[in-house]
């Protein structure tokens, strides 16, 4: 499974939207598809958990919750950072 | 000439993703979101939990769109609600929410919070000093 689809999975579980989040674009609008305030908190901490990371304090920001793509670049600049990972 | 000015913030917390949150992500969620001023407030009364939870977090996210983050979210904790003896709450800023609240011209805020079954709501207002306020 790619990271996309990861990140799509668990938007289904977690994101609450009103769209399904396989037929949304890598670019599209996750709140123009419904994404909430406290959805992208719960999404926000399922990734920490899928991926082993933690997203630092400057990462939260509306932006990087903004589509799959952004996600992507955000968990991939994470994971390629070892001094930022959870550490379990 | 210009006159203090008034800007207000409003959300709404479905109780059930609040739940489902806690069931899910446990302490980790609650400790992300919450002071532990709060958390105390919140279990002393466990049937009403996650109407609590909702209704603060709904608050936080109020107080945020008052602060106007342009597109950070200021550290959830850094927005506390605090409940006083006479039963209403006043909202308390630390860190980073604080300096953008001076930063923005905030003298003062006030919060308002309810909850009923499935929602909790909350409004809060901040008023702006002369600096930053609107014209006449």
């Amino acid at each position: 499974m790619t990271t996309s689809e990861r990140i799509r999975q668990i938007l289904r579980d977690h994101g609450r939207l009103a769209a399904d989040a396989g037929t949304l674009g890598e670019d599209s609008d996750l709140y123009q598809a419904g994404l909430t305030s406290h959805a992208s908190v719960t999404l926000m901490l399922a990734l920490e958990d899928a991926f082993e990371i933690e997203f630092p304090e400057r990462m939260l920001r509306r932006r990087t919750f903004e589509s799959v793509a952004a996600i992507r670049d955000a968990v991939a600049e994470l994971t390629s950072s070892p001094g930022l990972k959870a550490v379990s | 000439m210009r006159a203090p000015r008034l800007i207000v913030g409003t959300d709404l917390a479905k109780v059930a993703d609040v739940a489902a949150a806690i069931e899910r992500h446990g302490e980790r969620y609650v400790t992300r979101i919450f002071t532990p001023s709060e958390i105390a407030y919140c279990r002393e009364a466990p049937h009403l939990e996650a109407e609590r939870f909702a209704a603060r977090f709904a608050a936080k996210e109020a107080a945020a769109k008052v602060l106007r983050p342009d597109g950070a979210w200021p550290d959830w904790r850094s927005i506390e609600i605090r409940r006083q003896p006479g039963g209403w709450c006043d909202i308390v800023l630390h860190g980073i929410a604080a300096e953008r609240a001076e930063a923005a011209g905030v003298v003062s805020m006030s919060v308002s919070m309810s909850h009923d079954g499935e929602y909790a709501i909350a409004v809060v207002t901040a008023e702006l000093n002369e600096h930053f306020g609107g014209t006449t």
